[in-house]
C-alpha cells in the first residue's frame, strides 16, 4: 500500500522531466538542433554559467568568511550576528532585486544581477557551513598548530577539507536557486535561461522554442546534480575517537575585531537593512496612493489558503516516501526517495510548462483549477517534507508499536494513538517549510494559476513590473513578515538544512 | 525544535482546515450561469473603466484572465473547443489573428462591426477593435538632439546606433510593430532590421520600463507606444520628465497604428452574452468613457473624438496596414532566428 503510493509520489515528481524528455524525442533532431543549436542559446548559456559561477564564489566567500566570524572568532556579540546572517532568507530573491532596482536603476548589469543574488543566496552557504564548524573536532586543529601551521594554513590544511560537505552541498544549492531564479533577474534585466522560457512562454505560450530552452536547462541542473556528487566523494569526515570533543576556544581577533565587525555589519547592512529601508521607503514616502487594504486582505487570504493546502497535500504525499525509506531500507525506497529530490531540481517554470500543456491535452477537467497548481507545488517542494517527516520516522523505533501491539491495540488504534502523535512534529516542521515555500512561489503561480486568482507574489509581480513600486511594496512586506517565522527557526537549529 | 513543536503542530492543523478553502475558491474554468471569462491582453485599467456599468446594465458578470497577447492567443489555441474563454480582448491585433486564422472566432453582429471605423477592423469581421495606439520614439532631447534622430525607424538598424537604442523585445507591443514591418517591407527587409537590432538594442522588460530608461539618459532613444509617454505627463511626467516623443510619420512602418481588437470565441456557450460585452466595448458609451479616461489610446467608435491631449490620428500620416493580415508566428520565428527571443 505505501509501496504503491510512494510510486505514485515518485511519478507524479518526475512528470515533468518525463514530458521534456517525451516532447525532446517527439521533436527529433531537426526540431532541436534548429532551436537549441543557435546563437541566442549560446548567449543565454555564457550569462547563466558566468552568472552561477560568480555567485557561488560570492556565497563561498562571504559564508565561510561569515561562518568563521561567528562560530570561530572572538567577535562580539555572536549569537545576534548568527540571526541577523540567517535573515537575508526572509526577503525572497525577487523583492531583494526590486528593493535594489528601485533604489539604483543603474543595477541592470552582470555586477549588479552578481550582488544582488550573492547578497540573497550567501546564507544558504552560511547555515550549513557554520553548522559544520560546530561540528568540528577542536582536537584536529589544536594538534596542527602543535605542529607549527599557523591559523590560516590550519584553516586551509585542516579546517576547510573538513567543511567540503557542507560548503558544496550550500554551493548547489545556490546553483540550483539560481537556474531556477525569474523574478530577480527578469527585474535586473539580466536574460538567463529561466528568463527566456518566461519571454518564449509569453510569446509562443508552451511553444516549441520554451519546450527545448527548458531540456537545455533541465541538463544544467542535472549536470550540476552530478557533479556534486563526484565533488562530494566518499571520504569519512565523523569524528571517531571515543570521548566527548572539547569545546572550542575561539580565535582572539584582537587588533582585527573593528574590521571584523565591520565587515559584518557592512554584509548585514546590504543584505537586509537595504532591502528593508528600501521596503519602508516605498511603503510610506513612495508616490503610490494609498495602501488598498481590500486588495492586499484578498491576496493575502487567497495565498495563505494555497499555501496550507500545498502544505497538507506535499506532506500527505511525503508520508509514503518518508516511512519507507526508513522501515524498508533497499533500493527501490532509496530510488523513491532520490525522485523527489531529482524532481524537485527542475526549476518552476518547466514544472509549469509541463502542467500547463499536460493539463490541457490529457485531463482538461482539470486545466486551469486549483489541483494543478497544487501539483506543481508539491512536485517542486516535496523533498522538505520527505526530509522532515523521513527524520521523524528515524526517531521512532518501530519497538514502539510492537508494545502497543502485544498490549492488544489495533492497528488503527496504534496509528491514532502512537505513530501520528510521534510522528506529529515532524509533519508539522515539513508542512510548514512547504506552506513558506509556497507564500513567496513566483514563476510557477504566474503560469498556473487559475483565472481570477492572484497571490501575493504574482500581485507584486504585476505592480513591480509596471514599475509601480509604491503599490507593490505592500505585498513584498506580507510576504516578509510571512517568511520571518521560518528564519528565526532555521538561525535556532541551524543544523536542519533547507532542502536535502 | 522542542520549542516550535507547538506552532509547527498549529500550522499544520491550520493547513487542513484552510485546504478545504482553497479547493472551492478560485476555479472559474465552468461556464456556469451568467459570468462570462474573459481572456484580456489589454491594460487591467483600461479594459474596467470601458466596461463599468456593463454588469449593472446586463446582469452579466465578468470574471478576467489577464495575460500578454500572445501567451493568451496561443493558449486559446491549444484549449481549442475546449476553452474556458467567452470573450477575447488584445492589446494588438497579432495576437487576435492567431485565434482567427485557427478558426475559432465567430463571426460579430454587423450593428458592432458598424460602430467602428472601418480602418480599425479586418476583412473577415470575426473581430473589431476597440482602441488604438500609435507607434512613436521616445527620446532624450539632453542625449541626442530632435534633428538628429533617424527619419525612419528601420534606420535604428545602422551600426550608427549601436548599443542607442531601447525595445521591449519580449513584450507583445514591440512584436506587433515587427508584425507592421514584417507587412510592409517582407520577410527579407524584416529579417535584416532585426539583425541589426538584435546588435543595436539595448532590451527592457516593458514599455514603461524604456521610458524611464530614456528619461534617465540610460540610453537617447527607445521604441515604444504613444500612450505611456502621454500618461506620465497627465501625471506630471514623473517617470519621463526629461524624455519627449517624436512620430515618424510618412507612411513610415514607424508610424504603424496598433489596433486592440476584441472577438467572440466560437466555443463560447455564452455567445449571446459575449456578442453583448464586444457592443458594449465598441459603442459609444465605452468608446466616450475610453476617450476621457486616463489612458489615453485612441477611441476608434465612429464619430466619437480621441481625447484633446493627443495629436489627431489622422495627422500622423499611418502607414495602411490590415490589421487581419498580420502574421505573429512568422514574426516570432524571425525575432527567434535573430536572437530577440
Amino acid at each position: 500500500m505505501a509501496l504503491a503510493l510512494a510510486v505514485g509520489v515518485a511519478a507524479l515528481a518526475l512528470l515533468p522531466l518525463g514530458y521534456i524528455a517525451w516532447y525532446t524525442a517527439d521533436l527529433g533532431w531537426e526540431g532541436v538542433r534548429e532551436l537549441v543549436l543557435r546563437p541566442r542559446v549560446g548567449e543565454l548559456l555564457w550569462n547563466t554559467t558566468r552568472l552561477v559561477l560568480g555567485t557561488v564564489i560570492g556565497c563561498a566567500v562571504l559564508g565561510v568568511g561569515a561562518a568563521w566570524l561567528v562560530e570561530r572568532s572572538s567577535v562580539p556579540a555572536r549569537r545576534v550576528w548568527h540571526v541577523l546572517l540567517v535573515a537575508p532568507l526572509a526577503v525572497p530573491a525577487f523583492v531583494n532585486s526590486y528593493a535594489w532596482i528601485s533604489l539604483l536603476p543603474g543595477l541592470d548589469t552582470y555586477a549588479g544581477a552578481l550582488l544582488v543574488v550573492t547578497l540573497s543566496y550567501f546564507p544558504f552557504v552560511y547555515l550549513p557551513v557554520a553548522a559544520a564548524f560546530r561540528g568540528l573536532d577542536p582536537a584536529l586543529e589544536e594538534t596542527a598548530r602543535g605542529l607549527g601551521l599557523s591559523s590560516w594554513a590550519v584553516f586551509r590544511r585542516v579546517q576547510l577539507p573538513q567543511l567540503r560537505v557542507a560548503l558544496l552541498g550550500g554551493g548547489l544549492l545556490v546553483a540550483l536557486h539560481l537556474l531556477a531564479e525569474f523574478g530577480a533577474l527578469q527585474m535586473l534585466r539580466y536574460p538567463t535561461f529561466t528568463t527566456a522560457i518566461y519571454d518564449q512562454y509569453r510569446a509562443t505560450f508552451n511553444g516549441p522554442g520554451a519546450t527545448m530552452l527548458a531540456g537545455v536547462l533541465v541538463l544544467l541542473c542535472l549536470g550540476l546534480l552530478l557533479a556534486e556528487i563526484r565533488l562530494r566523494g566518499r571520504r569519512g569526515y565523523a569524528r571517531t575517537a571515543r570521548g566527548a570533543a572539547r569545546p572550542v576556544r575561539p580565535v582572539d581577533l584582537r587588533g582585527l575585531t573593528a574590521p571584523a565587525l565591520l565587515a559584518l555589519a557592512t554584509l548585514v547592512g546590504l543584505a537586509l537593512v537595504v532591502p528593508l529601508a528600501s521596503l519602508g521607503y516605498w511603503m510610506t514616502g513612495g508616490r503610490s496612493a494609498a495602501v488598498d487594504w481590500a486588495a492586499l486582505s484578498t491576496t493575502t487570504g487567497t495565498t495563505l489558503a494555497l499555501a496550507a493546502a500545498a502544505a497538507a497535500v506535499t506532506t500527505a504525499m511525503a508520508l509514503p516516501t518518508g516511512w519507507l525509506a526508513v522501515r524498508a531500507r533497499g533500493r527501490i525506497s532509496t530510488l523513491l526517495e532520490r525522485s523527489t529530490y531529482l524532481g524537485s531540481s527542475v526549476p518552476g517554470i518547466v514544472v509549469a510548462l509541463a502542467l500547463v500543456t499536460l493539463s490541457i491535452r490529457a485531463t482538461p477537467w482539470l486545466y486551469q483549477t486549483v489541483p494543478v497548481l497544487l501539483a506543481a507545488y508539491a512536485i517542486l517542494f516535496l523533498p522538505r517534507a520527505v526530509v522532515t517527516v523521513r527524520s521523524a520516522v528515524e526517531q521512532f523505533p518501530p519497538l514502539y508499536d510492537d508494545v502497543a501491539a502485544s498490549l492488544g491495540s489495533s492497528a488503527p488504534d496504534r496509528l491514532r494513538r502512537v505513530t501520528v502523535p510521534l510522528l506529529a512534529p515532524g509533519i508539522g516542521a515539513g508542512a510548514a517549510l512547504v506552506f513558506l515555500a509556497v507564500v513567496t512561489e513566483l514563476t510557477a503561480t504566474l503560469l498556473l494559476a487559475p483565472t481570477g486568482t492572484t497571490t501575493l507574489a504574482t500581485a507584486f509581480w504585476s505592480a513591480s513590473s509596471a514599475l509601480d513600486y509604491g503599490s507593490a511594496a505592500p505585498y513584498a512586506v506580507v510576504m516578509v513578515l510571512l517568511s520571518a517565522p521560518a528564519t528565526v527557526l532555521l538561525s535556532r537549529d541551524a543544523r536542519r538544512g533547507l532542502t536535502p | 525544535m522542542s520549542m516550535s513543536r507547538r506552532t509547527v503542530v498549529g500550522l499544520a492543523t491550520s493547513s487542513a482546515l484552510l485546504g478545504a478553502l482553497a479547493g472551492c475558491g478560485g476555479s472559474g474554468a465552468a461556464g456556469e450561469g451568467e459570468t462570462l471569462t474573459v481572456y484580456s491582453a489589454q491594460h487591467e485599467s483600461l479594459v474596467r473603466t470601458m466596461l463599468e456599468g456593463f454588469t449593472e446594465g446586463t446582469g452579466i458578470e465578468l470574471e478576467f484572465r489577464d495575460a500578454n497577447d500572445s501567451e493568451l492567443a496561443n493558449q486559446i489555441v491549444q484549449e481549442g473547443e475546449a476553452s474556458p474563454a467567452d470573450v477575447f480582448l488584445t492589446e494588438n491585433s497579432p495576437a487576435i489573428d492567431v485565434v482567427d486564422d485557427a478558426g475559432l472566432l465567430a463571426p460579430l453582429d454587423e450593428a458592432t462591426l458598424e460602430q467602428v471605423d472601418e480602418a480599425f477592423r479586418p476583412a473577415s469581421g470575426d473581430w473589431v477593435g476597440f482602441a488604438a495606439r500609435s507607434t512613436a520614439l521616445i527620446y532624450n532631447p539632453a542625449e541626442i538632439a530632435e534633428d538628429e534622430l533617424p527619419a525612419s525607424m528601420l534606420d535604428l538598424a545602422d551600426p550608427a546606433w549601436e548599443g542607442r537604442v531601447a525595445i521591449a523585445a519580449g513584450g507583445a507591443d514591440f512584436q506587433a510593430i515587427v508584425s507592421a514591418v514584417l507587412a510592409l517591407e517582407g520577410e527579407d527587409a524584416t529579417r535584416e532590421w532585426l539583425t541589426g537590432l538584435a546588435r543595436n538594442a539595448e532590451i527592457y522588460s516593458s514599455n514603461t520600463a524604456i521610458m524611464k530608461a530614456v528619461d534617465e539618459g540610460e540610453v537617447p532613444v527607445g521604441i515604444t507606444y504613444h500612450y505611456y509617454w502621454f500618461r506620465d505627463q497627465a501625471q506630471d511626467g514623473l517617470v519621463g520628465d526629461d524624455a519627449e516623443l517624436h512620430y515618424f510619420r510618412n507612411q513610415d512602418p514607424g508610424a504603424f497604428v496598433s489596433v486592440s481588437g476584441a472577438g467572440v470565441l466560437a466555443s463560447s456557450d455564452q455567445k449571446d452574452d459575449a456578442q453583448r460585452l464586444v457592443e458594449w466595448l465598441t459603442g459609444p458609451e465605452a468608446q466616450e468613457r475610453l476617450a476621457g479616461s486616463s489612458a489615453l489610446e485612441y477611441a476608434v467608435g465612429v464619430g466619437v473624438a480621441s481625447a484633446d491631449a493627443l495629436p489627431p490620428l489622422a495627422d500622423l500620416q499611418a502607414p495602411a496596414v490590415d490589421p487581419g493580415s498580420l502574421d505573429a508566428p512568422l514574426v516570432t520565428e524571425l525575432m527567434q532566428e535573430a536572437g530577440l527571443l
